[in-house]
Order: structure tokens, then C-alpha cells, then sequence
């Protein structure tokens, strides 16, 4: 990249940082996000460590207690996703977009920089999440608890980080795409709460269901070999998430370049 | 602009458009309602594609211009900020997109009396609040080149004399200013010269000082039961007459007290002898009428009787300019 490009991108990055900093919904959506992922996880860790000895020989053999402090994602991605759409939507919903595309009129360059910095706080709030919903739930296991330095464990609570952050991402690339803040969650609330789940439990469907964002993505956060193996490892499975939101991203880049503002 | 044509489905909204607008001056750019001015002011700044055709700004798309701030600055027709942030971040962010110095913030924020309401969220303000902080934005890069949407919309009589001072001085120093109104007599006092569309197209291009000229010209009116021989009279003296449609004669330019005493010297009776002056006003619905999409009222708006041989002088009378 010239220079002057470079410079341009840092000028818009700085420009968007003041934008998602001053906006109420920044701070809300994302400590839900933190809070709801740590708490759940928490809660459940409590419960198997209670049901642990009343489980059968199998679930007790495949146990996962890395996995089970990951428990409150499930729930926290939705605030994570309500951040990756407003994050871009509230820019229509607002009439923000004309005003930003007078002082920016290169689209790409806008809508880059915008997800760039919204991508870069999504992982610093995921990776402390991650970090912290695994040492708290860790301790609330107790006796059945897994160390930072067993084998596989490191990598599921980065990978925790990153499945965070590119679950914002997606949504900022889909919110782009549909730009009305209500359209979109209304797409991503239930294809991630129901259309995911219903896919991948029910034995049909089940080989589509693993290749959705969120269920390839999931398989980063497992240690222990699966009841339930996936034709995918870990990073095979982030690489497909990662495939969705290049996916995401370029609908949502084409669009905006073409669509009138 | 040269030959710029925005289609939205079937609807034209902007047909064929060639104009410049040039520095110096304040540019008025008229039009009734839907007649496509703000769409022509979103293609300008790329907003919008056109359909074909093309504009420039000195020469250059304006997606082509690397920190567009600092040469043109503009103020759209709907409010174009997040209410949930404070009027001093959303200019922050701004001037920081165009590597415009914070410095600069304070001093628009100053410039269009917001400084004390800086730090309140956007959402509280009011109408003219909203369209003074679109100004800040248009002004924040300091640029050559400005252009407005209906900027006194809203605005309370202080404010649309600070906006009508403001654009005069911006034109002073040299600068472009374009500002769009359906109001030829807010026009009147700012503008010196005249874009005039309707239906997309364009009707007029010239300065204000000939349009004057040409269209706020005064006539008496003439009513009397003896219209006949009031006629003859007038023409004897070769006075040039016109009938209005509802009876009555004007004549242009006329002088009343010489028709009132020719009346008199042949005995005739007078309902009316009333000296009138056309508004811009008029002469601005003259010339639109054919192209107003929304009549609020059927008919013609009125004026002098003379409308139709005026309104079809038009035609002839302006030439579109070439473009950059
Ligand atoms: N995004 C759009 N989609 C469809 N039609 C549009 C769109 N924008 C404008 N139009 C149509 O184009 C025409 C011109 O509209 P425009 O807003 O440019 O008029 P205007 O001169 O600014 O009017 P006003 O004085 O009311 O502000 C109108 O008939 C309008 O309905
Ligand atoms: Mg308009």
C-alpha cells in the first residue's frame, strides 16, 4: 500500500475509535457480553462439579471442564453480536452514513477502518473475557478443574478470544449488508439461537449444521476428544468461521460500494 | 454537472443537468418541492450514482478527493449525526477522518454559537440546533467550496440572518457557496445568482440582478364598466394594453396618475387604477409552474397577464452553460 493510503486508513481508524468510544451502546453491549459469558460460565462450572459424580462412566471420561467454563458464550455471543450490528447499522438508522461518506468517500477504506477498529476492541474485550471465564470457572470446578498448561487448553481459551471476535466481525459484514439494525438482528438473533442449534441436533441435519459460523467456530473451545467427533480440528474449524466472515465482509463491501447511500 | 441524469426505478429526478457553479458569489440553486435539488447536491458528493452524466469538483469526483473536508464542506437536508453523542465528538470524529486539528473543532463550535451545548448529545437538540451543528460540519475543514440544503430550515429569524450574513461573508472571501431553497425571496437577499430546476431540469441559469430586472416590473391596474372604450382611449394615446383574466386591463410600466388623468379628460368612469409590482416570488412560480409536481391547489398561480408571453421568452432567453 502507498503511503498516503496508509495514511488515510490511520486517519479513519482514529476517527472511528472517537466514534465507538463516545456511543452508550459500546460500553453496554460489550460488558454484557463480558459479564453474561464469565457469569454463565460460572454457574454451569458449579453445576457439573455438583453433578460430576452422579454422571455416567462415559460423560465422565470425555468430561471437558475447559469447555464447560466456555458454557456462558452461548449466551454472550448474542450481546456480541448486538455490538458487530450496531456498531455499522447505527450508522443508517442515524443518517450518520451520509455525513461519514461526505468526509470519507472511499467506501472500502471507511468500512475497513470502521471494522478494523471495531474487530481490534472486540478482541481485547474477548480475550479478557475468554481468559477470565476460564480461570474463574476453573476455580469454581475445583477438583475437576484443567491447568493453563495442559495440553490443548492455551489454545482453547485464545481460540475462545478470537470465536468472540469474529462472531462481531460476521455480524458487522451481515449488518453492512442489511444495514437496518432491527433487520439484521432479526436475521442473526434466531439463526444463531435457533436455526444453529436446531440444525446441529438434529441427526439430519447434523453434517450441514457443523459447517455453520458458529458451530465450526465452537470446536476451537473443546480439549478433550469429542463423544462426537467433527471432520474438522480446531483451527480447521476457526478457518471455516473465518471463511463465513471473508464471506460476510465481501457482501457487505460490494454492497455498500454500489448501493446509493 | 454536465448532462447529470439520477433515475430512482421509473422516476427521473434529476434530467440532464449541465451547470457550474462558480466562486465569489452566492449561487442560488431553486427549485419547488421534488424538484430534485437535494438529489442533485447527493450526487454531487457521490452519495448517490448517477444514473449518467457526471460531476466534478474542481475537476475531480469527489471520491477521488483524499481529505474532501478541506476543499468542500456541505450541509445535507436530513440530520446526518448519532444522537447518543455529544455535538463536540461528532465534529471530533470528523476532523479527525480529514486530519483537521481539534483546534478547529472549538472554533466552529464557536463560529455557529454551540460551544456552551458542545458536550450534550445530539438527540436533545433542537431543529435549529441540529442544522446549526450540520453548518459546523460543513465549515469544520475550512473549505473553498460550500454547499447548503435548505440551511435555514428550522432556524429561527436571528438564525436565518446569521446564515444569510454567513454565506454573503463566505462568498465575500472568495469561496463557492451553493445553497438550495424553495424560496425565491430568501433567495432575493443572498444570492447573486441563479440555478432554477424543476422536474429535474434545468429552467434557468443567470444572475439574480437579471432576473430581476426582468421579472419584478410594475403595472397599473385598470377596472372600469366601459372597458371598450377605455381600450380605444389607451390605444389612441398608444398605450400598450393586456387583459387579465378576470376582466381587468394592466398596463406595463405604466404611470398612474397620466392614466387616471386620460381617464378624466375623456369622462371615463374607474373602478381601479392601482400601480402593482410583481414579486420574484411570482415570477419564480411563473416560470416553475409547468414543471410543479405537488399543486397544493389546482390552477395557476396569478401575476400579470403578461405570464404566458413571459414565461414562453424563457425558453430563448437562457442558455445552458457549458461544464468543467
Ligand atoms: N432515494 C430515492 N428513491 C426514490 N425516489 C427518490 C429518492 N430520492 C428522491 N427521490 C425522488 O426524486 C425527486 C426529487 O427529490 P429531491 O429530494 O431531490 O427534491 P428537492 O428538490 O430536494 O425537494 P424539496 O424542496 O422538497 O427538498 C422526488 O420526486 C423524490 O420523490
Ligand atoms: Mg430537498
Amino acid at each position: 500500500m502507498p503511503a498516503v493510503q496508509v495514511m488515510r486508513s490511520v486517519q479513519v481508524m482514529r476517527s472511528e475509535w472517537t466514534k465507538v468510544r463516545t456511543v452508550a451502546s459500546t460500553v453496554w453491549t460489550l460488558s454484557v457480553a463480558a459479564v453474561v459469558t464469565v457469569a454463565l460460565g460460572m454457574l454451569i462450572s458449579y453445576l457439573s462439579r455438583r453433578d460430576f459424580a452422579s454422571m455416567s462412566a462415559e460423560e465422565q471420561l470425555t468430561f471437558d471442564p475447559t469447555f464447560i467454563s466456555f458454557a456462558g458464550t452461548s449466551l454472550g455471543q448474542l450481546a456480541m453480536i448486538v455490538f458487530g450490528v450496531l456498531v455499522v447499522s447505527n450508522e443508517y438508522s442515524t443518517g450518520m452514513i451520509r455525513t461519514s461518506l461526505a468526509a470519507v468517500p472511499q467506501r472500502g477504506t471507511f468500512l475497513f477502518g470502521k471494522i478494523a477498529v471495531a474487530a481490534g476492541l472486540s478482541l481485547a474485550v474477548g480475550m479478557v473475557t475468554s481468559f477470565a471465564a476460564f480461570f474463574l470457572g476453573q476455580a469454581v470446578l475445583g477438583p475437576y478443574r484443567a491447568h493453563i498448561g495442559d495440553p490443548g487448553v492455551l489454545r482453547a481459551v485464545f481460540g475462545g478470544g478470537l470465536y468472540m471476535t469474529l462472531i462481531a466481525v460476521f455480524s458487522m459484514g451481515v449488518a453492512a449488508m442489511l444495514r437496518g439494525p432491527l433487520l439484521s438482528l432479526g436475521i442473526l438473533m434466531p439463526f444463531f439461537f435457533l436455526i444453529s442449534n436446531i440444525l446441529g441436533n438434529v441427526s439430519a441435519t447434523k453434517k450441514v449444521g457443523r459447517y455453520l459460523p458458529d458451530q465450526a467456530g465452537n470446536r476451537i473451545l473443546r480439549v478433550s476428544p469429542l463423544l462426537d467427533p467433527t471432520p474438522y480440528g480446531p483451527w480447521g474449524g476457526l478457518g471455516i468461521m473465518v471463511l463465513w466472515v471473508l464471506a460476510a465482509l465481501a457482501g457487505g463491501f460490494l454492497l455498500l460500494k454500489r448501493r446509493d447511500a | 454537472m454536465v448532462a447529470l441524469t439520477k433515475r430512482y426505478g421509473e422516476k427521473v429526478a434529476v434530467d440532464h443537468l449541465t451547470c457550474a457553479v462558480r466562486p465569489g458569489v452566492v449561487t442560488g440553486f431553486l427549485g419547488p418541492n421534488g424538484a430534485g435539488k437535494s438529489t442533485t447536491m447527493r450526487l454531487i458528493l457521490g452519495l448517490d450514482r448517477p444514473t449518467s452524466g457526471r460531476v466534478t469538483v474542481d475537476g475531480r469526483r469527489y471520491d477521488r478527493i483524499r481529505e474532501p473536508l478541506k476543499d468542500m464542506g456541505a450541509l445535507l437536508e436530513a440530520r446526518g449525526a448519532h444522537g447518543g453523542r455529544s455535538a463536540f465528538h461528532h465534529l471530533l470524529a470528523l476532523a479527525q477522518s480529514n486530519g483537521v486539528p481539534t483546534r478547529r473543532v472549538h472554533e466552529v463550535l464557536e463560529t455557529v454559537g454551540l460551544t456552551a451545548v458542545s458536550g450534550k448529545k445530539v438527540k436533545s437538540f433542537s431543529l435549529g440546533m441540529s442544522q446549526r451543528l450540520g453548518i459546523a460540519v460543513a465549515l469544520l475543514g475550512d473549505p473553498r467550496i460550500l454547499m447548503f440544503d435548505e440551511p435555514v430550515n428550522g432556524l429561527d429569524p436571528e438564525g436565518i440572518h446569521w446564515v444569510r450574513t454567513l454565506m454573503q461573508s463566505l462568498a465575500a472571501e472568495g469561496r463557492t457557496v451553493f445553497v438550495s431553497s424553495h424560496l425565491m425571496s430568501e433567495m432575493a437577499l443572498t444570492a447573486g445568482h441563479l440555478v432554477v430546476i424543476g422536474q429535474g431540469r434545468l429552467l434557468a441559469d443567470l444572475p439574480m440582478e437579471e432576473f430581476i430586472r426582468r421579472h419584478s416590473r410594475s403595472y397599473v391596474r385598470l377596472r372600469s364598466p366601459e372597458v371598450e372604450r377605455l381600450l380605444d382611449v389607451l390605444h389612441t394615446a398608444g398605450i400598450a394594453v393586456a387583459r387579465a383574466p378576470d376582466g381587468a386591463l394592466e398596463v406595463a410600466e405604466g404611470d398612474a396618475a397620466r392614466l387616471g388623468e386620460l381617464a378624466a379628460a375623456h369622462r371615463l368612469v374607474l373602478h381601479e387604477l392601482s400601480p402593482q409590482r410583481a414579486s420574484l416570488e411570482e415570477a419564480f412560480m411563473r416560470l416553475t409552474a409547468r414543471s410543479v409536481e405537488y399543486h397544493s391547489h389546482p390552477g395557476q398561480p396569478g401575476g400579470p397577464a403578461e405570464a404566458a408571453r413571459d414565461g414562453a421568452a424563457w425558453g430563448a432567453d437562457w442558455k445552458p452553460r457549458k461544464g468543467r
